[in-house]
């Protein structure tokens, strides 16, 4: 069980959860933000305008199904544009939610108690944003199925020796393993919900949900075991997912794709943009929903110094790669590494290095690590930072490669924004359905920081 | 029992995780085998004070992550070696680097399944209905509160006599459980 730490006092920001609260006030606190709590202006005017961007992607994907990949900006040499990056850059975001939920439960960081539910439904609801483009890009995603292995009249199977389907194997995993570790995480609070609701149709749904949940002693001992072999596999697939990932990039022979440094160098991007997003999205929701005494000044805090170190490891794999051009005495990487400082894309590059790491040394600062406005406008820039990364590796790689005969351009079309943006739409709308449906925090492992929660050591032998 | 008046059991509820467990030892000690404590949150000390020790999870897990792991490479080594053998550029039709991927991600998605619905099987889930909801009280238990249920299962089980044991373990209240 958690034991609340001593820290000395030059790096004590506060404590993870604050005093004052007892069993029944956190239950209370957070359930009722589910139960009890009135739909306000403020979530309804922003359920509107969710719904209003996913309008984008329902006009975007029915003109993309009716006319074909063409009416995106995509084109040899450019094979690959949005659709792969915006894939990257969701199934990124996803990976902060497994990290806090699995990587820190592991670890046995007491801090993850508070949010670790919000990044893992942030991580379910990014891989859907991320599962949508790929399908997209096939063009006809009537023939998704044709990416598993089924036997067909056809006689044909997959290629088992491309990364893209060890996307799919990788994307699927993850999705699935993620959903039921969220799932089994929420059964206990979902008990807690059916029990203190008091319409029928509540205690009906939460029932059902919670499959009958009491708390036994017996059904924790197999829980907690469940749980932490969860968090066992779910370490290691984290690191998988965007490692295979990278591999679509690195297996190939694209001058500036095809290094070592991708993988590791990948996996802390997701991370560090995925920090990003649990701050981009948890200080507004911890405003709004006034749970600054259960997601306390220590969170953000230590989110930012996450958010901090993956951002140092990112800035080593820039370097690198500049290196590597340099180095590798080849010309076609010095080109593609000089191409990319000073080509046609130069602007996005110099805005990425300033987005991803001049902006995070902020962090290094206490105080802007532990005010919520600058934290959360320095999120939003990391955020911004890690789209333009994945444009400029996609992009600049591919459009001036070999042979300069068949080099070219590429800008992406309205219809390519569309489709982004309708998935900014879903995930907002994802997000605010879920804060209103299922209990935001893990309630049951919050009642285990409580001062009162620990067995006093008289009975403990 | 009483076949005019059949019971589930009786249930004690007590304030603190303290409490519990040490009823939860005092009655193990007494000889009582068909009981179970319930609490809002998992308690470590309660393994010991119950004796419970399954690790019939794990085994399944291993078990299931083993089956996956030889049913992705399996699979992928099936379909690039027997069903669709294409020789691409002389490499091997057994390609094993590349196929570690595949195996590794049908390993975790088997075992990480196998964990969790292991976990609710043994658990007995879904179970919507069980006897000691029927005690009113019992609702906090997934709130604040700390219960411990002896059966009336239970060989040593006596309406009277274990009624005045739970009173000896200085519960806050004492109900009994309709089946």
């Amino acid at each position: 069980m958690a034991q609340p730490v001593e820290l000395p006092d030059q790096i004590y920001v506060g404590p993870v959860i604050d005093e004052g609260h007892s069993l029944a006030s956190v239950s209370d606190k957070v359930g009722n933000i589910v139960l009890k709590r009135k739909i306000t202006l403020g979530w309804t005017l922003g359920l509107f305008l969710a719904i209003g961007l996913l309008q984008a992607l329902a006009a975007g994907a029915v003109w993309l199904f009716m006319k074909g990949v063409g009416v995106w900006g995509i084109n040899i040499p450019n094979g690959w544009g949005f659709a792969i990056i915006n894939f990257v850059w969701w199934i990124g975001i996803g990976h902060a939610g497994t990290l806090i939920s699995a990587i820190l439960l592991l670890l046995n960081q007491s801090w993850r108690n508070a949010i670790n539910r919000f990044a893992e439904a942030m991580t379910l609801f990014a891989v859907m944003c991320a599962g949508m483009f790929p399908v997209m890009h096939t063009g006809r995603p009537w023939l998704a199925y044709w990416m598993f292995p089924y036997p067909n009249t056809m006689d044909l199977w997959p290629q088992f020796r491309s990364p893209l389907l060890w996307d799919v194997f990788a994307v699927s995993t993850y999705f699935t393993i993620s959903a039921v570790f969220w799932f089994v995480g929420l059964l206990p609070d979902l008990a807690t919900l059916r029990d203190t609701s008091k319409k029928r149709w509540q205690q009906v749904i939460y029932g059902m949900l919670s499959m009958g949940w009491r708390g036994s002693a017996r059904h924790w001992q197999r829980y907690e075991k469940a749980s932490l072999l969860l968090a066992g596999l779910a370490t290691p697939l984290v690191v998988s997912v965007h490692t295979v990932v990278s591999f679509d990039f690195a297996v190939s022979i694209i001058p500036g794709w095809h290094t070592t440094i991708f993988p590791p160098y990948f996996v802390a991007g997701a991370i560090y943009s995925g920090f990003a997003m649990v701050l981009t999205l948890m200080i507004p929701v911890r405003k709004f929903y006034g749970l600054d005494d259960i997601i306390t000044m220590r969170h953000l805090n230590n989110m930012a110094k996450v958010t901090l170190a993956t951002g140092m490891v990112v800035a080593y794999g820039y370097i690198m790669e500049a290196f590597f051009g340099y180095f590798s005495a080849d010309k076609y990487e010095k080109f593609m590494i000089w191409n990319r400082m000073t080509g046609p894309y130069a602007v996005f590059y110099w805005c990425l290095i300033l987005c991803n790491i001049v902006t995070p040394q902020f962090l290094w600062s206490k105080k802007i690590r532990t005010s919520p406005g600058i934290l959360w406008i320095i999120s939003i820039i990391v955020n911004i930072g890690m789209w333009l990364e994945r444009f400029v590796i996609v992009v600049t790689s591919l459009h001036r490669d070999f042979l300069p005969s068949s080099w070219g351009y590429y800008a992406p079309t309205i219809w390519d924004w569309a489709v982004y943006i309708g998935t900014l739409g879903f995930f907002m709308t994802m997000i605010l359905l879920f804060v209103r449906v299922l209990p935001l925090i893990t309630i049951f492992e919050l009642r285990m920081l409580l001062p009162g929660a620990q067995v006093r050591e008289k009975v403990a032998h | 029992m009483d076949a005019a008046n059949p019971l589930y059991g009786l249930i004690a509820e007590f304030e603190t995780p303290t409490e519990l467990v040490e009823a939860a030892r005092r009655t193990k000690e007494a000889g009582f085998r068909k009981f179970d404590a319930f609490s809002p949150y998992p308690i470590h000390e309660m393994d010991d004070a119950m004796d419970l020790h399954d690790n019939r999870v794990s085994g399944f897990t291993f078990i299931g992550g083993l089956l996956g792991c030889i049913g992705g490479f399996g699979l992928a080594t099936w379909c690039s070696f027997v069903a669709l053998p294409l020789n691409i550029g002389g490499r091997p039709l057994i390609s094993v680097p590349m196929f570690i991927p595949i195996t590794f991600e049908c390993t975790i998605l088997l075992g990480g399944l196998t964990a969790a619905i292991s976990m609710l099987v043994m658990n007995g889930f879904p179970s919507p209905y069980h006897p000691v909801f029927n005690v009113e009280r019992f609702a906090g238990a997934s709130r604040s509160k700390f219960f411990l249920c002896i059966e009336s299962a239970d060989p040593k089980f006596d309406r009277q006599a274990t009624e005045n044991f739970l009173v000896s373990l200085n519960p806050e209240e004492i109900a009994e459980v309709a089946p």
